[in-house]
């Protein structure tokens, strides 16, 4: 059945529940395709021993009532999965077994869906080319020496390389929105505190957000439905009631007013990014949405906002991996101070060991106040920013990032030029809104580009339909020639 | 009661000091478990047996915060007579330790659940108000085991994560004696309102002890140092005498003080430096995100106010005014809840007076020797009651009474049973005594002369020789009535 790897999650969830085809069947081609896949390093862990056995188990027992019965799917290897290896893709936790499930991929397997691996991240997902993993990087399926984009880059790669049906990712400043693009695949960042952060390795805990990475936005809605919810073990986990998102979904967005903000026309994008805008802004008013011209005024100040808050956070949530109670302890030095040292010295990669560097000088004493206490109050502004236009408008367009992937190696020695591929994602998680990415174009090289959405909180089915509409009129087609297998 | 006067300073040839004193103490939450985790609290455990994954800090693993401990630093903020703030925040304080899982502390840093109050001293020189700063909530951390094998550290974190209030008066302490009644009155209200149990042994209650010292009469504070972590009151009186002996030394032969933070040796009875200011850590505290800023309703606050029992002052005036105690007698029977519980239930059904001072002197006497808490004691209120009520109908002599007495802590017996068994009844039968007391006369005819001619002393003796026959039993009063008249003829 080599037509599977044209069908979408909610096809497949179809086809199961039609019974046309079983949970081993599918299970057994995504194993295949993995195994056939290895050139893309977008895998750590594979656990197929495991899917197989619970493939014939939802079999033998055949429950249609989850909305994901019986599918297989990787996800990101920043949710602790029990029994399962989870290593945030760095070398403290390389052999960390957690005895526990996030809350997050278990509402993914209550829902039916099955665990097949772990999927490659940036280290602590940390980075935007998944370059920075200490299991190697991760290339994208649109090109041999392209970057899948980070942190979720192996989730990206995966997914557009149909390794797995759908996945999750995490957000923190983009890095679900920026790989989708890169890979053009659909990622939204749901508004903070929709979905738990219980048993997700922490990055930062103000601005992480898990959210679904799928191949379009029907899917989209179906795992964003799945994996969200109220958990009391998250006391920034908002209580409300689960919406039916793909129930839901509609095209009509008629009268539905979109808001175009200056600010994101940066300086030297690329004539292309701007084309795939203003193609984005016709779509939008050809499905009877109106166009209105907005300010977010503050901007250019989300990027040095967001490494200010991002690190300060890290550099505290990375404190417990210390060789003291699990994961990774060097065997060199002579007493404890000289262990951690030691252990953390080996243990984190140099993109960890720089943010760590930046947030312990930005909370140390004198410091504060000029710093993280600063950002704290742009970031309000930011989100005053934010709910000011919202009175307005319905939703935000913007490009996704300000170009397609990148080369490998290409900036992994000017962090500064790789921290400027976040600049569209940023605020929106310094805001805690949420944003979707639809792939809406190509480059001249054929390098997918992305779209974001972005809206006020927990209004994600307004982005979600938006998009559904966009995406029914932009026709993206990426026909990717397996050149991995 | 003459007041004495305050007269703690430290006198040299040259100058007499004044001795400032604040003190921050840690007072474990009474919670059945932690503040931020399910697991259990309890004492005495075996090693990394109440330990969850939030206490241990695994990957992904967030704080939630336990509404009862809330409840239980409120409470105890509306006992220290404190400002209860609707809005406050938990911050990080970060540092690396073996028995701190997280490498930070949840603590409260700049916006406590507890502001400013009072707590009101009775000192031997009159009535003394000290000021309450602040109360916050925090974790405690694990304990760090360094003496079980001589190559390896061991940790056990039953304790991380436990619930502890910090208590941060202002500078208003003078003495190690205010000290020692500040930290028993922190205790006795932290033990009337149930919120910590004050046990300096298991560690539930603990003290952080600021001194420095000024010239007196001088208004400016001198440079102060942090004796840390002292786990008793006697320990506490003894660091702060030679801490503001040492400052002392220091002054007088030029020298400054430093501020830092020093450790108490108890065997030598000396501080000594732990580290200096530049050595001080940069805990680089900040917003826990994990957790949102605690809002309180103000109903929430009025509810448990409500629900506040009756604290050791409020007792104290009540006693005084009901019973007619004197302030020393009403301060020692509210100085634990327990106690004036007994108290209140032995009055019930008995005299007052008579039965304050068998609580005060005799019963404590016991308690003390046996080192028992009056919960445990082997009389009951009831049997005491019974006892203090035998005394006063007459039935047996104060001097009997004890003899009673004796027998029921031995044995928990009720007195009427012992008093029966023992044929301990006071003799009231005046035509009984009065053959007794004939037949001493008799016996003694020769001493009865030499009273009769002016030897007036040996009228005792009479007494004692009666109630030597009586075993003891004779009622003393009727005895004395019917001697002095046998004694006139």
């Amino acid at each position: 059945m080599s037509d599977l790897n044209k069908k979408s999650l909610s096809e497949i969830v179809n086809l199961i529940k039609t019974k046309k085809i079983s949970s081993l069947e599918i299970t057994n081609h995504f194993i295949k395709n993995i195994e056939k896949g290895k050139k893309l390093n977008s895998f750590i862990t594979t656990c197929f021993e495991e899917s197989v056995k619970n493939a014939k188990n939802f079999d033998s027992k055949k429950n249609f009532d989850g909305l994901l019965s019986g599918v297989p799917l990787a996800v990101k290897d920043l949710f602790c999965t029990k029994n399962v290896k989870t290593t945030a893709g760095s070398k403290i936790l390389e052999n960390f077994i957690p005895t526990y499930e996030s809350t997050v991929t278990n509402n993914l397997w209550s829902e039916g869906a099955i665990l097949l691996g772990k999927l490659n991240c940036d280290e602590f997902a940390m980075g935007s080319s998944n370059e920075t993993s200490y299991f190697g990087k991760t290339i994208n399926p649109v090109g041999k020496d392209l970057v899948p984009g980070g942190s979720s880059g192996g989730s990206a790669s995966a997914l557009a390389a149909n390794l797995t049906p759908a996945t999750i990712g995490t957000d923190t400043g983009g890095s679900i929105r920026q790989p989708a693009s890169f890979t053009g695949t659909v990622g939204l960042k749901p508004t903070y505190g929709l979905c738990s952060r219980w048993g997700i390795v922490a990055f930062a805990s103000s601005l992480d957000q898990a959210g679904p990475m799928t191949k379009n936005v029907e899917d989209c809605a179906l795992l964003l439905e799945a994996m969200s919810g109220y958990d009391q073990k998250d006391s920034t986990s908002i209580n409300k009631k689960k919406e039916n998102y793909s129930k839901n979904l509609s095209e009509n967005i008629k009268g539905l007013k979109i808001g175009i903000p200056k600010e994101y026309r940066v300086e030297n994008m690329p004539k292309e990014i701007d084309n795939l805008w203003k193609k984005g802004i016709d779509i939008l008013k050809k499905s009877g949405a109106q166009i209105v011209d907005i300010v977010l005024p503050h901007t250019k100040y989300a990027l040095p906002t967001y490494y200010i808050v991002a690190p300060a956070e890290a550099s505290s949530n990375l404190a417990r991996y210390d060789g003291v109670k699990y994961g990774y302890r060097s065997k060199k030095g002579k007493n404890l101070i000289e262990m951690y040292e030691n252990t953390r010295g080996e243990g984190f990669g140099d993109e960890v060991k720089r943010r760590i560097l930046i947030g312990t000088y930005v909370l140390s004493s004198g410091y504060y106040d000029a710093y993280y206490l600063k950002a704290q109050k742009v970031r309000k502004l930011i989100k005053n920013d934010f709910d000011e236009c919202f009175k307005n408008v319905d939703a935000i367009l913007t490009p996704s990032t300000p170009s397609s992937a990148f080369r490998i190696g290409e900036k992994t020695n000017d962090p500064i030029s790789m921290y400027l591929n976040d600049i569209f994602t940023v605020p929106i998680n310094l805001a805690g809104i949420p944003a979707i990415s639809i792939p809406a174009g190509q480059d001249d090289q054929g390098h997918p580009l992305g779209l974001q959405l972005i809206s006020k909180a927990l209004d994600e089915q307004k982005i979600l339909n938006i998009a559904f509409a966009m995406e029914k009129n932009i026709a993206f087609k990426q026909s990717l020639n397996r050149w991995w297998e | 009661m003459e007041k004495e006067k305050f007269d703690y300073y430290i006198k040299t040839e040259k100058n007499s000091w004044e001795v400032v004193i604040g003190l921050e103490v840690h007072a474990q939450v009474i919670s059945e478990s932690k503040l931020f985790s399910g697991s259990s609290t309890k004492f005495g455990a075996k090693p990394n047996t109440q330990v969850s994954l939030v206490d241990s800090a695994f990957p992904g693993m967030l704080p939630v915060i336990n509404q009862y401990c809330i409840e239980q630093a409120v409470k105890t903020g509306l006992g220290l007579n404190a400002k209860i703030n609707l809005h406050s925040i938990f911050d990080r304080k970060n540092y690396f330790y073996a028995d701190l899982p997280a490498g930070y502390q949840i603590s409260q840093y700049k916006n406590p659940i507890v502001g400013e109050g009072l707590v009101t001293l009775d000192m031997p020189y009159g009535s003394k108000k000290i000021g309450i700063e602040r109360l916050h909530l925090e974790q405690d951390a694990g304990k760090s085991i360094h003496d079980l094998s001589p190559d390896n550290t061991f940790v056990d974190l039953n304790r991380s994560g436990v619930a502890l209030m910090e208590i941060v008066s202002k500078p208003d302490l003078r003495s190690p004696s205010e000290v020692n009644s500040y930290v028993k009155k922190l205790r006795t209200i932290m033990r009337y309102l149930g919120t910590c149990d004050g046990n300096m042994q298991e560690g539930s209650l603990r003290a952080d002890v600021n001194v420095s010292i000024r010239k007196k009469g001088e208004k400016k504070f001198g440079t102060r140092c942090e004796i840390k972590n002292v786990n008793s009151i006697k320990f506490m009186e003894m660091a702060i005498d030679s801490e503001a002996k040492r400052q002392v030394e220091l002054l007088e032969s030029g020298k400054t003080i430093e501020q830092e933070t020093r450790l108490f040796d108890t065997k030598k009875n000396e501080t000594r430096s732990m580290r200096s200011k530049e050595e001080a850590h940069d805990y680089r505290y900040f917003p826990d995100p994990d957790l949102l800023p605690l809002e309180l309703k103000q109903s929430f606050v009025d509810n448990l106010k409500k629900k506040l029992p009756e604290l050791p002052d409020q007792k104290k005036d009540r006693f005084i005014k009901k019973f007619k105690l004197t302030p020393y007698e009403s301060n020692v029977l509210v100085s634990e809840i327990d106690i004036s519980k007994y108290f209140e239930e032995v009055i019930k059904n008995a005299d007052i007076k008579l039965a304050k001072n068998w609580i005060i002197v005799e019963l404590f006497a016991v308690l003390n020797e046996k080192n028992l808490d009056i919960k445990d004691s082997p009389v009951s209120p009831k049997n005491l009651a019974s006892l203090v009520n035998a005394i006063s109908s007459g039935e047996i002599s104060g001097k009997i009474a004890k003899k009673v007495f004796e027998i029921m802590v031995e044995t928990g017996e009720e007195p009427s049973k012992i008093i029966k068994e023992k044929g301990l009844k006071q003799q009231s039968d005046p035509k009984e005594l009065e053959k007794i007391v004939i037949k001493v006369l008799g016996d003694n005819s020769d001493k009865v002369s030499e009273y009769k001619s002016g030897k007036e002393k040996l009228y005792g003796f009479f007494v004692g020789e009666i109630m030597k026959a009586s075993s003891g039993k004779a009622n003393p009063k009727l005895v004395n009535d019917i001697l002095k008249e046998k004694l006139k003829k």
